[in-house]
């Protein structure tokens, strides 16, 4: 029997996954926006599966919030790439280093 | 009558944001349809409602608290009082970027439309009384911020500003969101009233402490506390200037009364929990924002770690957990506002022939060149620093009472330690203004920013002689949270 607890681990498994994607990933701005949306993709998890075992809808209705915004961010993500694209002529993550210290 | 009053909530609590939400919604169509005319008009457009929407958030009356919107939306003293610097945040950012923006030959109507969105975002965190409310104002207030931080596009340092906010910005709300998810799986509500009763007389779990943690991870990274600020010196330098002073202005506030929010509204039995992060996060924040501007030249990226040190100071009040812990919260906060923006019209004003200044040592000789400024920064540099009578000295002195009345003699004395390692980089930038070498005069300074520099410089260096009304708005704003 699938319970809560398999759904928060494998929420936690991505969760996790999402952050290292950010911080380990040193190829490619795109894979951070990817690794963005598992992190709130996992955040949704919780939520629905937490909404179902307390049988209280708020949870759900948190999600959708969570994934209209999640799909603003990502098109403000990607409009922001491309004016950094256009200024570097690169999207790759070391290069996004102009300024240090 | 009761019928529609069963459909509709109630609308007056929420006045000020629909004043604004209307109004930028006009001014956006306005700016559409005329284009590039537009843009002096859309500035004073944006103007009049943050205007506006102030004087409606002060005539709210005083002891007035009510919740609106299913109890998601609450409007109380603290409230008010945090709206109300949001707010004259927002409108100095606008004064402050007209004369930028023109000479710059990127003054567009959609700054002014982002900075009026983001401070709607912003007075729903300072209202937000459950954490959907909180999420969406905390994305509105985010996703204007990082628009605005690339809105020099052809820069490649303001996209790369605006790019490295984005990433790390949605990182932490993800953070936010997932320790909002188990808030909200292990109380079974997301109202702060729910959750209070919920977590009253048990001790709290490994769910709810996993859920505290991430969330004052994420809050952390919104008023840039270390260890989450690794974002703030590089935004601050790469952003437009009014930019960069907007940023260490109005959404300080608002990140500021969102963390007061969740720890004291939602979790004031599990003390405990949280008590031990903010200290570490304060210690942390003062240390670095003391040692790591030493060696700055840039004066955006000093003026980033000087706002680092600044929350650090703020967050020793909420450390203490009392009512007066927070009054000293909001008197520095109205303080810091001051400051900033003070600091802030002056780095605008360096400038000649169409290039900006923003190294330290092109202060050098201010003294004489431009002596009011040069008295107005050294002002601004010694408040930063504690030195009595000026605001900041007030300031700590509220935060550092608190503390030492909660027991937290250490961390007060930590921060009185890092005060005067801080006051080193403030006094050096006095100490260049005054007896280095003078160079060549900048231009007039611009009206906005003659303005707010005169306001701002009023607050910090007569604050002595009146500090009453202030204070007593702290002490009302906190007085509502208890």
């Amino acid at each position: 029997m699938i319970g809560l607890s398999h759904y928060l681990t494998v929420a936690a498994i991505l969760f996790t996954l999402g952050v290292l994607g950010i911080f380990i990933n040193r190829k490619n701005v795109i894979v951070i926006l990817m690794s963005v949306e598992l992190i709130l993709l996992a955040v949704n998890i919780n939520l629905v599966a937490f909404s179902t075992h307390l049988n209280d809808i708020t949870g759900q209705v948190f999600a959708l919030f969570v994934l209209t915004v999640a799909a603003a961010e990502a098109a403000i993500g990607l409009a922001i790439l491309v004016v950094f694209f256009r200024n570097r002529g690169s999207i790759a993550v070391e290069d996004v280093s102009m300024m240090k210290g | 009558m009761t019928a529609a009053h069963s459909v509709l909530p109630t609308l007056a609590p929420l006045l000020p944001e629909l004043i604004l939400g209307v109004g930028v919604l006009v001014l956006i169509l306005y700016g559409a349809f005329r284009g590039e005319r537009s843009v002096e008009g859309v500035n004073v457009g944006a103007l009049l409602l943050l205007v506006l929407a102030f004087f409606v958030v002060v005539a709210q009356p005083a002891g007035m608290k009510v919740t609106t919107l299913s109890g998601a939306f609450i409007s109380d003293a603290f409230s008010r009082v945090m709206k109300g610097l949001v707010l004259l945040g927002s409108a100095a950012a606008i004064l402050l970027s007209r004369d930028y923006f023109q000479r710059a030959r990127i003054d567009r109507f959609e700054f002014p439309v982002l900075i009026v969105l983001c401070t709607i975002g912003m007075m729903v965190m300072a209202s937000a009384n459950d954490l959907i409310a909180l999420y969406l104002g905390l994305e509105l207030t985010s996703l204007a911020s990082y628009v605005i931080a690339a809105f020099h596009r052809d820069d490649l340092k303001s996209t790369e500003a605006g790019l490295k906010y984005f990433v790390l910005g949605a990182l932490s709300s993800g953070m936010l969101l997932y320790g909002a998810s188990l808030v909200y799986g292990f109380t079974g509500t997301v109202s702060f009233p729910g959750i209070v009763s919920a977590l009253h007389g048990e001790t709290a779990g490994l769910g709810i402490v996993l859920g505290i943690v991430f969330v004052a991870a994420g809050v952390a990274f919104k008023m840039s506390a270390v260890p989450f600020h690794m974002w703030t010196p590089d935004v601050y330098e790469g952003s437009p200037t009014p930019v960069t002073a907007f940023f260490a202005s109005a959404p300080k506030m608002a990140a500021v009364a969102m963390t007061v929010r969740v720890f004291i509204g939602a979790f004031p039995d599990v003390t405990a929990i949280w008590q031990q992060i903010i200290i570490f996060v304060a210690i942390a924040s003062m240390a670095l924002g003391s040692f790591a501007a030493i060696g700055q030249r840039n004066i955006k990226r000093l003026m980033a770690y000087s706002s680092i040190g600044n929350i650090g100071y703020a967050l020793i009040g909420l450390a203490a957990g009392s009512e007066e812990g927070i009054r000293g919260v909001v008197i520095y906060m109205i303080i810091y506002l001051a400051m900033t923006l003070g600091a802030f019209a002056i780095i605008l004003s360096m400038r000649r022939r169409n290039e900006m200044f923003e190294t330290i040592d092109d202060l050098s000789g201010l003294s004489r060149t431009h002596p009011v400024l040069a008295f107005c920064l050294a002002a601004m540099m010694f408040s930063l620093a504690g030195i009595p009578p000026l605001a900041g000295f007030f300031a700590k002195f509220y935060v550092f009472a608190a503390a030492i009345k909660a027991g937290l003699v250490t961390l007060a004395v930590i921060g009185v330690v890092t005060s005067v390692v801080g006051a080193y980089y403030y006094l050096r930038i006095v100490k260049v203004m005054y007896f280095d070498e003078a160079r060549a005069p900048y231009e007039r300074m611009a009206p906005g920013l003659r303005i707010v520099l005169a306001i701002s410089s009023v607050v910090v260096i007569l604050f002595w002689l009146l500090p009453a009304p202030l204070v007593g708005a702290a002490g009302a704003a906190a007085k509502s949270l208890f």
